[in-house]
């Protein structure tokens, strides 16, 4: 027998695990859980699939698949079960209620349907036009990636490193300090600008940002018009007494009217257990043609797109151009910033990245890091490996596994050995043995293919000789360089990426024998 | 009878004196560690052909045991090279299962706490586990210390110094009683090679303050402030080239060697003809005899060389 109560029962069970699982998939330094768990949680993700399936036919583009069906057959259930930043919503409502007097009461909104549409317009027509990032500052995954990576994942490093310390000073290793090498200001006032955002929306109105300005959101709202499941207002039953509709964050139930926005609801079910007559039902039903709201809002949203369109295809800027054009000697000349292995090109990346900031978290010595213009506006916080930071780790994968959009594609270990992201450029002006006439050879020390080797000079001294057809790119030379303010030697960005040529491999020399005596 | 008279009291007051001695060191007991260290019978033992476990087993029983070092209830860090992460073959780290023995003899000779780590180059996580030094550690019932945050690093001054005046040394090795250096022999792109006192660029934060101020003059700064009361040398695998790190198993020689010194420049002069170089070659050792931290003139040292 079909019982409302038990979908709120569900929709909550099921929300918690989704909010959990994607919060420790950003907070993991260990790797407990192997890809196929992080994978499951993540293909569900719409715009991450969406972006995915551009590049790569993987079985995480059939989670486009499963959401659309889950759609078209439920509603808007995917921003009540799945989202991660629409759960959270719920979790700031469920927690701000705990310090009101009275319980919170919604109230039936009206549809902002030509900012909502001329909102999805922008972000489809930039995303096609290359300034995918404009999705990514809105899409609820990347929200809710970059709140993880610069909010909540300080303060899970801070409070392990403080236990961590505790339990050092009675001689107890048993929880690793996690180095925490660099904070992007950048990501943290994106953070605060859309979490604030989301909040303001969440206290004021419920799901107001799901509603108004969530692409995903509206797009699943032009689904669920005609989904086979409805929400609707029994016309004898309901007695208009308003219960649905304290409870409704989405604030699309009109009890006057005894009318329900199917584009606007997010699947909660919490009027099913509202309502005390049986005027709220979930059954299947034909999609309502006489509406006149429908016919309006799908007239301002064609008529939106065509000017929209129009606008959004002269913002697209390119970085085919080195940004430096007139080189001098002395300060690193970086053409093109590096971009993370298997992302292909900067082409590639830039196109397919919507700055979830998921490889930021994931990665363990914390090169990526968030741009700011190294890959022009249009790269805004699109991660780039940043050598002063920290290096690429050689026999490491991490990021290309963990990226959810296949802006990263992952590559095996073997792949990654050649894979030449970057070149490396020795400025002998800069480097220590010719200006201190010491010997340093940091950069080669670090060198994983030997593209820097140490060669005589001077008779006593040895100094850098870089092999760039050899060099991945790694940064390991550039990190390690200890002068100052600039470095002797640093990774040119590949625009496009290339194979490195393997490091040749030596003959093996001859063991001493064992009746050989000792040399002293 | 004056003759037994005469034999009757040597033998009681050589009873008193030997007591009074007794008593005398016991009450002192730090400097009769120190005497111990000092009344060693040899300068240097050097072993060849066998397994690093057997090599040092034989190493450290011609040096009358490591209770010599380590005292009972004594605290001990080991620090080998676990600097990059690549599996033992590839030579670059020091042999897991010769840092397993020495915790081992640590422990027989009723040592309290053995602690092992490393300030790494490469990712940290991945080092302690892919050199296998974490598992071998652990099995010996030693304990891994994360190197890896600069909060571990105290400020230490030293006195003497040329280049270096301060560094920031790892709180492990400022609170242990014994300073075991294991360090692995291996061709270096800066130093030239890297043995003991090379290795001790592992227990600081600040590496590149060294590679700045002239490397060779800091590595043999540091061993002003220093002295491990043990360097053993792993010689069993030698990375003869394209060091520290090693670009392949072709890279890596299987010379099957081991050294024991309290002398850090003593052990690395030796060691540096193990690899093929003259010791006068690498200015770190120079350094360092010049500034009278050891002896690099192996003629003049007693040592004692094992074959197996």
């Amino acid at each position: 027998m079909f019982k409302p109560h038990n979908l709120k029962k569900l929709r909550v069970f099921v929300s918690i695990v989704f909010l959990l699982s994607l919060s420790f998939i950003f907070l993991d330094t260990k790797e407990t859980f192997p890809v196929w768990f992080r994978e499951s949680f993540l293909f569900l993700q719409l715009v991450p699939s969406v972006i995915q399936a551009t590049t790569v036919i993987g079985w995480m583009a059939l989670g486009i698949l499963v959401v659309i069906i889950l759609t078209l057959l439920f509603g808007r259930i995917y921003c009540s079960f799945i989202c991660p930043l629409g759960i959270l919503q719920d979790v700031i409502t469920r927690i701000a209620n705990l310090f009101r007097k009275k319980k919170r009461r919604f109230r039936f909104l009206k549809a902002r349907n030509i900012l909502r549409y001329s909102l999805l317009i922008v972000v489809v027509a930039a995303s096609f036009s290359g300034f995918i990032i404009i999705l990514g500052w809105l899409d609820p995954f990347s929200v809710f990636g970059r709140f993880m990576t610069h909010a909540v994942r300080p303060v899970y490093i801070y409070i392990n490193n403080g236990i961590s310390s505790l339990l050092f000073s009675i001689n107890n290793y048993w929880l690793n300090p996690i180095e925490f090498r660099a904070y992007s200001w950048a990501s943290a006032g994106a953070v605060v600008a859309l979490m604030t955002l989301v909040v303001w929306m969440a206290a004021a109105y419920g799901r107001q940002y799901c509603n108004t300005v969530c692409p995903v959101g509206t797009f699943l709202g032009l689904l669920s018009k005609f989904s086979l499941y409805k929400i609707r207002l029994d016309q004898q039953l309901c007695n208009s007494c308003g219960l649905c509709q304290q409870v409704c964050k989405a604030g699309c139930i009109n009890t006057k009217e005894k009318s329900v926005d199917m584009s606007r609801c997010v699947g909660c079910y919490n009027c099913l257990t509202a309502c005390k007559s049986n005027g709220v039902l979930y059954s299947i039903g034909l999609p309502i043609t006489s509406d006149a709201s429908h016919n309006s809002s799908r007239r301002q949203f064609l008529g939106s797109s065509a000017s929209l369109v129009i606008a959004t295809a002269g913002l697209a800027n390119t970085i085919d151009q080195p940004q430096h054009e007139n080189p001098t000697t002395i300060p690193e000349e970086k053409n093109f910033p590096v971009s993370p292995p298997g992302s292909k090109s900067l082409d590639h990346f830039v196109s397919k990245c919507i700055a979830c900031h998921l490889c930021v978290s994931v990665c363990p010595k914390q090169v990526l890091q968030p741009s700011l213009f190294e890959y022009g506006l249009k790269g805004f916080l699109q991660p780039r490996m940043d050598y002063h930071t920290s290096f690429c780790n050689f026999d490491c994968t991490l990021c290309g596994e963990a990226c959810p959009t296949g802006a990263i594609l992952p590559l095996t270990l073997e792949q990654k050995h050649v894979e030449q992201i970057g070149k490396v450029v020795f400025i002998r002006r800069n480097c220590i043995v010719r200006t201190d006439l010491t010997d340093c050879g940091a950069c080669s020390e670090h060198c994983p293919t030997k593209a820097v080797i140490m060669v005589p000079w001077r008779k006593v001294l040895l100094i850098p000789e870089v092999k760039p057809e050899i060099c991945i790119g790694c940064g390991a030379c550039e990190y390690a360089c200890p002068t100052k303010p600039f470095k002797a030697i640093y990774v040119d960005g590949n625009k496009v990426h290339q194979i490195a040529d393997k490091p040749e491999v030596l003959e093996q020399l001859a063991a001493p024998k064992p009746e050989d005596d000792f040399p002293f | 009878m004056k003759r037994r008279d005469f034999l009757q009291k040597t033998a009681a007051a050589t009873l008193v004196a030997g007591t009074a001695f007794k008593f005398g060191s016991f009450s002192s007991l730090w400097a009769m560690e120190a005497s111990a260290v000092n009344d060693k019978p040899y300068d240097l033992v050097a072993v060849r052909n066998g397994e690093p476990e057997a090599m040092f087993d034989k190493a450290i029983e011609s040096l009358g045991g490591i209770g010599k070092f380590v005292k009972p209830g004594r605290s001990v860090v080991v620090k080998p090279n676990i600097g990059w992460d690549v599996s033992p073959e590839r030579a670059a780290n020091t042999h897991p299962g010769l840092v397993k023995r020495i915790i081992e003899h640590c422990f027989q000779a009723g040592a309290k706490d053995v602690f092992v780590f490393d300030n790494t180059c490469d990712l940290w996580t991945a080092c302690y586990n892919n050199s296998g030094i974490e598992t071998a550690v652990k099995s010996a019932g030693g304990k891994m210390v994360p190197g890896n945050v600069e909060k571990m690093y105290h400020e230490v001054q030293i006195p003497g110094g040329e280049k270096l005046k301060t560094a920031l040394v790892h709180e492990t090795i400022l609170n242990s009683d014994v300073f075991i250096n294991v360090p692995i022999l291996k061709h270096h792109a800066s130093a030239r090679v890297t043995i003991a006192m090379k290795n001790l660029m592992g227990i600081v934060w600040d590496r590149r303050f060294w590679h700045r101020n002239d490397l060779h003059q800091c590595i043999a700064d540091f061993c002003l402030y220093s002295k491990p009361t043990l360097n053993v040398v792993d010689a069993y695998r030698v990375l003869t080239r394209n060091g520290p790190r090693g670009v392949s198993e072709a890279d890596v020689l299987l010379t099957r060697n081991l050294l024991v010194s309290t002398d850090i420049v003593a052990i690395d002069a030796a060691a540096t003809r193990v690899f093929g170089s003259e010791p006068d070659e690498i200015p770190h050792i120079v350094i360092g005899h010049d500034m009278g931290i050891g002896n690099m003139n192996l003629q003049q040292l007693s040592i004692n060389r094992i074959s197996m």
